[in-house]
């Protein structure tokens, strides 16, 4: 199959097509709009026979995917930021009823300051909502993810609603060489959806509905059961991936060039491609640095994390969001898993890039040099622009 | 589903066939119940309408019924009711 340049929201649309989508729903929102515009241009042309279902919100966007996913369709939507926090309420409802719908976001600053840029608050904050996270750093690997995600969600072993984010920009509207497998291959990969536990129109039962103290815990309990589950099964679905495809993207947090590294910057999304090409320079120059993309947000993968504690002494963790708390989200979390272990390593969080500020190679240098040096602060906002003193010779 | 014991007997989806109201009864919170005073009622269903869970139900002859299994003791009835027909009583 020739490479085909397509920027990442197109990678999202060519996934959902790929992946026979029978029910899409979505309200347009920047910058995820030509995902679903796209998918729209694929329906209307016939090439895709699918149901789109236009909504006034995106609060019934995410009710048409539930609603459809509970009558066993394969469904998809996409959203971003203020769109994303619209449907908060509602992801609950789709992990709990265990509805594998698929959706992409365009990760998008929230407002106020109104910001149209990259930032991953908006994901972030649905880190609690029961929902598998996938963050991407390239349009080849939204693609991928996005054909792999439907069939990790549909799992029997799962079923649970996944996301696939990608960078606003820098991956949402920039064209990349994309390998779009051929039909014939997602077909191979990603069998026909048979859903189980759906309701079935004439047959009177109810789903989700009232339950009492008696047993409400019983059923989040299966949720995050499932929860566990879900690594193992991404794992075979990866290497089912790469034997149709030729193409995995390393698991859950692939590391680079961390065999002898005496410091790791953990990084989400697109700031990896820049962080790569600082471990090579700082390489060059001696400096024994190395990288992990957490490329899995939910369920955190706690048995790489810990292994990285176990052989690193210094880990820095970039937070490209900023959700309330005296620390970054991934820091905490990272900060978490790492805990146990009986040799902690020295921990630091750096904080960048908010609002679709560059994360630029001298930044995550300073980071590198933070990490290197054991630097005082735990918590540090790089990039941040701050009254420097000037002084002036003679 | 109340015959459940443990978790790995439950269905892994919450999916289930019987209605809730046949088995859960919602009512025990209530503090007051209402009692209709059928000689004062003049059968105009204002009671069955504003009942906001559908814990009045009307018999044959048309008159209301309070499903106590059900009922909260919220007294929007009593309120609505216009010929005054329904007392509050404070639950023993």
């Amino acid at each position: 199959m020739p490479l085909q340049v397509i920027s990442g929201n197109y990678a999202q649309a060519y996934a959902a097509k790929l992946a026979r989508v029978q029910v899409i729903s979505a309200y347009p929102i920047t910058p995820q709009t030509t995902i679903v515009e796209k998918l729209a241009d694929f329906v209307a042309s016939g090439e895709l026979p699918a149901e789109y279902i236009k909504v006034e919100s995106e609060h019934s966007a995410m009710q048409v995917c539930i609603s459809a996913a509970s009558l066993g369709a394969r469904t998809y939507t996409a959203s971003s930021s203020q769109g994303l926090l619209l449907m908060h309420e509602l992801l609950h409802w789709a992990s709990g009823i265990r509805a594998p719908i698929v959706m992409g976001v365009a990760n998008r600053a929230i407002a106020p300051p109104l910001s149209i840029w990259t930032d991953h608050s908006d994901t972030i904050a649905q880190r609690d909502t029961g929902w598998i996270q996938y963050y991407a750093e390239s349009n080849q690997e939204v693609l991928d993810t996005a054909l792999m995600a439907f069939r990790l969600a549909e799992h029997d072993d799962v079923r649970l609603p996944a996301m696939i984010t990608e960078d606003a920009f820098y991956l949402s509207h920039t064209v990349e060489p994309v390998d779009v497998p051929s039909q014939e291959q997602a077909d191979a990969f990603l069998p026909p959806y048979k859903a189980r536990d759906i309701l079935r129109p004439g047959e009177a039962a109810r789903l989700g509905s009232y339950i009492g103290p008696d047993l409400y815990m019983e059923f989040r309990y299966k949720v995050a059961r499932a929860m566990t589950r879900v690594p193992g099964v991404m794992a075979a679905v990866e290497e089912e991936y790469e034997r149709i495809t030729g193409r995995n993207h390393g698991g859950p947090l692939p590391t680079y060039r961390a065999d002898d590294a005496d410091a790791v910057l953990i990084t989400m999304g697109t700031a990896t491609t820049t962080a790569r090409s600082v471990v090579d320079a700082l390489r060059a120059r001696g400096e024994k640095v190395a990288l992990a993309k957490l490329r899995v947000f939910r369920p955190l993968p706690m048995h790489e994390l810990r292994e990285l504690a176990r052989t690193v002494d210094r880990i820095g963790v970039l937070d490209r969001s900023y959700t309330g708390g005296l620390v970054g989200a991934a820091y905490s979390e990272v900060a978490g898993a790492m805990f146990p272990a009986r040799e902690r390593p020295l921990l630091r969080n750096f904080i960048a890039g908010l609002g679709g500020r560059d994360i630029t190679p001298p930044m995550v240098e300073t980071m590198y040099r933070r990490l290197l040096d054991g630097s005082d602060s735990e918590v540090e906002w790089i990039g941040l622009k701050e009254r420097k003193e000037v002084t002036v010779d003679g | 589903m109340t015959s459940y014991e443990a978790q790995e007997d439950l269905p892994e989806v919450c999916i289930a066939t019987e209605s809730s109201e046949d088995v859960y009864k919602t009512a025990s919170w209530r503090t007051q119940r209402p009692v209709i005073r059928l000689e004062a009622c003049t059968k105009c269903n204002v009671c069955w309408k504003f009942c906001p869970d559908v814990a009045i139900e009307l018999n044959a002859d048309g008159y209301p019924v309070v499903r106590l299994d059900y009922c909260k003791g919220c007294g929007i009835c009593a309120e609505e009711c216009k010929p005054r027909a329904i007392d509050m009583v404070k639950e023993g």
